[in-house]
């Protein structure tokens, strides 16, 4: 288990690193905190000519809030958010998150920008972003775009990265007053990636909610307006109103064939929507 | 925990260069060529390469059985995933896995044989053409089954273990050289039994076992995986002698979990007969082993199923029973006996199936096992198989079980049911482990390895201390401080001052090693008698410096005493090699160095037991099970060493907790194994071994040297059985019946929901 044969290469800033992106033509790797990309490496299941080590740029290493919203730098790492050593606009919720990311010594070493470019069904920032409404930035030569987290991750292991991009911040809103928390995964073992995720961000004053089901076979169910969910109106007795047979639904249209596996997602959501009505 | 270990990954030597192997990615092919590139050429070996290499073969005198032979490199087919091919040799790993990588494959893929069951089939695929079948070995032991097939209550179930891969911290690991002053070829492996792999070795290299030193340096952990003779041992210890410097091959993680060997995938069809009170009438069972595509020496390929037969019926009284098992070949690695070996299958089959006849009886599954267990005035008791149980109180240890988890606390608790919609179970499980079984057993399997007397040698140094040399190895047992003890019981030497030598064919006596939870009962017996005889040594000496009658001196806290006066040890050590002028001419010669042999007063094994009790709580909706208590009743005889064997204990445990919820090596149809790393094969952390509460009882063996019993295993048999008992008592009221580990989220969900099913249909 050695990696193939790469050339190495270890930026002072992000101009040079993406100009080195870009002169490798798709044939180059961002390594970042290397958690998914090390063993990957060592598996030779990428082989790439470059790599490119991120680790060193501090202009990604940033958390700022502007206006409404914190913009975190890409190599910001689960610890950095566990500890509490960026701010956190959403009351807890991104520091729950990031405290059960697999082990400690992961999420020492682990970004969120690299859990998000690698873009593993089973991680806890594909889907926990994409409940909180955050926003993904992407850099290249040739400028800037930012798009929904759910726009972003297109598939299993699959996201909107083009040759050459790479991810520069997330932007997280800040959580309103009145919006509720949920999130719960259900794993083998501690540590261990989940087999089921349910995210959810209810604000029953404003008739609103984000869910999503993570840990599916492909990109998260991300459902924006989540109102069918819970019996067609969110509300402050949405626990009540949970609706185990619509999320079912949603999950067979999604092409998860396994009943025993939609069952336990539902139950994984329902304990999600439990937590936030708690 | 000082990080001083040297394993075999910490050898350097000079000139030292690594391998990496070209595996089959296929389980079963016909290999039309194997293509080096040129670049390459003499430093990718293949067997075409290995002139005068013999193949392994691990031959078991059982009438019937089928003979396979492992080519080290692959010749004509492959038989399973991770079958070396090639081995390619560089100046780093890395370098040779390039090699490695670079080598291209023309197979021509054949059906694979992946379902033990359908293997036994007329017209199913061949692993070894010339057998005609897929059938290693098909055994059948019968006592008056007729007799229980009137039985009131008659239990049939489908039971099964999954396939595991044992996974110890260190994997295996190879370093060999060879020196040609001495023509020796020596080899440093990962080793729990160093001899066997030298007489292994030796017949496959054809050369004499002089000619081969072994030596197996730390070892991070055993458990049956490093008890083989590997191909990858014998490429090695050729290519050196090939290449003339020393070569290396470390198992990676990879290789562990494809490619090397598995254990525990076990397949029941068994029936229980009883009558209305619980009383056991008979068992009828049709056990099949998925024994992998090879024989591995020495322990071949059958002794795991055919162990099923003989020991299934375990501490239970019981007057019929049959049992036929079926050795199985497939398209995988070879299966290897793991820590409790058979045990651990054939305890979750019959105590599945108690806690099955409890509930026809409406009895409590306690109750069920206090009515058949064999009682404690029946010691020594022969069970209908034949096996001599030495001494215990098994009805004891499973009352103790019981109370510890408060049984009646917990069915009020059921009652009362839970806040959190989780469902609460209780269960119970009971084996027996047969343990430094010897010669009269093993020459019975007629495989290459019987164990015979065990020999210790023991030698005072001349300032006084002790060495002693042992052909059984340490991998994370503590023998160092267990077999020291041992000798300061008998020389009253200070611990501090005695050394284990172990783990070297040229230091040590020969041995088989250590497996079957042995080293304890043998080596420690080997100790105390290599130890007697140096005392009597050491009081002829002593008796002359006290110018006493020999008779008439005794040897007490390390010294000889006398009416006179008392000499220590140390003195006389130091007059016997120092100043052997103080001697006097009639000295007895033989000096203060002696080997000698030990066998127990019988060698059919000692028999520790346990009492395993798990309390647990099952999520229906989302299948998770937690381990809320978890007791451990245990009878090792005389405890050597209770912090050692507490260790493990739990070391056991962690290992059956593995197989109850955790472990499993999946294939796909054409043989691909599912589970390439450890994110897909899950090994149980620290958090999901709860503290368990141990308890021991203490009832000597009649037969040992201070009446210990090997206690090795034990940890790890019970766990599944107690926690799966667990599991269906939580979830028995909904109709949920689990017979197969591991017990995963998917499979009690699955059940969960057919009992749904089944339920809405009834209504």
């Amino acid at each position: 288990m050695k990696p193939a044969p790469f050339s190495y290469e270890r930026p002072r800033d992000l101009d040079a690193a993406l100009s080195m992106l870009a002169a490798s033509n798709g044939s180059a790797k961002i390594l970042a905190g290397g958690q998914s990309l090390g063993p990957m490496l060592n598996l030779r299941l990428v082989q790439p000519e470059l790599i490119v080590d991120i680790s060193g740029l501090a202009e990604l290493k940033r958390a700022d809030i502007f206006g409404e919203e914190l913009v975190l730098g890409a190599l910001v790492t689960h610890a950095d958010i566990e500890d509490g050593r960026v701010v956190d606009v959403t009351r807890g919720a991104m520091r729950g998150v990031a405290a059960n990311i697999a082990y400690r010594a992961v999420r020492n070493r682990g970004t969120i920008g690299g859990s998000l470019s690698h873009a593993d069904p089973a991680a806890d920032w594909i889907s926990a972003l994409s409940a909180l409404g955050a926003r993904v930035t992407l850099r290249s030569l040739a400028g800037a775009r930012t798009m929904a987290i759910e726009a972003f991750v297109v598939g299993a292991l699959e996201s909107a990265l083009q040759a050459g991009e790479v991810v520069e911040a997330i932007h997280v809103p800040t959580r309103s007053a009145s919006a509720h928390w949920g999130y719960a995964k259900s794993c083998r073992k501690t540590g261990e990636f989940a087999h089921a995720i349910g995210a959810v961000l209810i604000d029953p004053a404003a008739a609103t909610a984000r869910v999503v089901i993570g840990a599916i076979d492909t990109a998260p169910i991300v459902v924006t307006d989540a109102a069918g969910l819970f019996g067609g109106r969110i509300a402050a007795d949405y626990k009540e109103r949970f609706d185990a047979r619509f999320a079912d639904a949603l999950l067979a249209r999604a092409g998860i064939d396994d009943v025993v596996q939609r069952h336990i997602h539902v139950g994984v959501l329902r304990r999600a929507v439990q937590e936030a009505a708690a | 925990m000082r990080g001083r270990g040297q394993y075999v990954a910490d050898i350097r030597l000079a000139g030292l260069q690594d391998v990496a192997f070209v595996r089959s990615p296929q389980a079963h092919a016909r290999i039309r060529g194997i293509h080096v590139p040129e670049r390459h050429r003499g430093s990718v070996f293949t067997s075409a390469d290995l002139v005068g290499i013999k193949p392994i073969r691990a031959v078991s005198g059982l009438p019937g059985f089928k003979i396979s032979e492992q080519p080290v490199l692959a010749t004509g087919k492959v038989r399973q995933v991770g079958e070396l091919v090639a081995m390619c040799v560089a100046p780093t790993r890395a370098e040779a896995e390039d090699i490695a990588a670079s080598v291209t494959l023309d197979l021509e893929e054949l059906p694979a044989v992946t379902d033990m069951l359908k293997a036994r089939e007329p017209g199913s695929a061949l692993v070894h053409e010339h057998w005609g079948d897929n059938v290693f070995l098909e055994t059948n032991y019968e006592v008056d089954i007729s007799a229980a097939l009137d039985a009131p209550i008659k239990v049939t179930r489908e039971i099964s273990t999954a396939r595991q891969c044992m996974s110890p911290l260190e994997g295996r690991g190879v370093v060999a050289t060879f020196d040609r002053r001495l023509d020796q070829l020596t080899l440093h492996s990962a080793a729990q039994m160093p001899h066997i792999t030298r007489s292994g070795l030796a017949e496959c290299l054809g050369m004499e076992e002089g000619q081969i030193r072994v030596i197996s340096p730390d070892v991070g952990g055993g458990f049956g995986h490093k008890g083989i003779l590997l191909p990858e041992e014998v490429c090695l210890s050729w290519l050196t002698m090939q290449r003339g410097h020393p070569v290396r091959w470390i198992e990676d993680r990879r290789e562990h979990l494809v490619a090397s060997s598995n254990c525990r995938e076990h397949h029941y069809r068994i029936t229980l007969y009883a009558d209305r009170d619980g009383t056991l009438r008979g068992i009828d069972c049709e056990a099949t082993v998925d024994s992998g595509a090879y024989s591995s020496y020495p322990f071949s390929a059958c002794l795991e199923a055919a162990q099923v037969a003989s020991i299934l019926p375990g501490p239970y009284k019981m007057p019929a029973y049959r049992c036929r098992t079926f050795s199985v070949a497939t398209n995988k690695c070879p299966i290897l006996p793991y820590r409790g070996v058979a045990r651990t299958g054939v305890c979750f089959a019959l105590e599945l199936m108690l806690d099955l006849v409890a509930a026809e009886a409406g009895l409590e599954p306690g109750e069920v096992r206090l009515r058949n267990l064999v009682l404690p005035e029946q010691m020594p008791f022969d069970n209908i198989t034949k096996k001599h149980f030495d001494s215990g109180d098994y009805p004891e240890a499973m009352r103790r079980a019981l109370a510890a988890v408060d049984i009646d606390a917990i069915r009020v608790r059921q009652g009362r049911g839970e806040a959190d919609g989780r469902r609460i179970g209780v269960g119970v499980s009971i084996y027996c482990e047969q343990a430094a079984h010897g010669t009269s057993v093993y020459s019975g399997w007629g495989i290459p390895m019987v164990p015979g007397h065990e020999q210790a040698s023991a030698r005072l140094t001349p300032d006084g201390g002790l060495e002693l040399r042992v052909g059984v190895h340490s991998h994370g047992q503590g023998m160092e401080t267990t077999l020291a003890q041992v000798a300061h019981e008998m020389l009253g030497i200070d611990v501090a001052k005695i050394r284990i030598v172990l783990g070297d064919t040229a230091l040590t006596p020969y041995s088989t090693g250590t497996w079957g939870s042995r080293s304890m009962v043998m080596a420690g017996g080997a100790v105390a008698t290599a130890c007697r005889e140096l005392g009597e040594r050491a009081k002829r000496i002593g008796a002359k410096l006290l110018q006493h009658d020999p008779a008439s001196v005794v040897l007490q806290n390390g010294e000889v005493r006398g009416v006179n006066g008392s000499v220590s040890l140390k003195v006389i050590a130091h007059t016997w090699y120092r100043r052997p002028q103080d001697l006097p001419a009639d000295v007895d010669p033989g000096g203060l160095e002696v080997t000698q042999g030990y066998k127990p007063v019988r060698d059919s094994g000692t028999f520790s037991y346990a009492a395993h009790a798990a309390v647990v709580a099952v999520d229906p909706d989302l299948g998770e099970v937690e381990i809320l208590d978890y007791v451990i009743v245990e009878d090792g005889g005389v405890l050597v060493n209770p912090l050692v064997v507490d260790g493990q204990i739990y070391g056991g445990l962690a290992q059956g907790i593995g197989t109850a919820l955790y472990e499993e090596m999946p294939f796909d149809a054409s043989g691909q194994p599912l589970a390439t790393t450890l994110a897909d094969y899950l090994l149980p952390g620290a958090t999901e071994v709860p503290a368990a509460r141990l308890d021991h009882m203490e009832t000597p063996s009649p037969y040992t040297q201070f009446g210990v019993k090997g206690i090795g295993e034990g940890g790890a048999i019970a766990p599944p059985a107690a926690i799966a008992n667990a599991v269906n008592d939580a979830l028995r009221p909904l109709g949920v019946e689990l017979m197969q580990s591991p017990i995963t989220p998917h499979r009690v969900v699955e059940a969960v929901l057919a009992a749904r099913a089944a339920a809405r249909s009834a209504a």
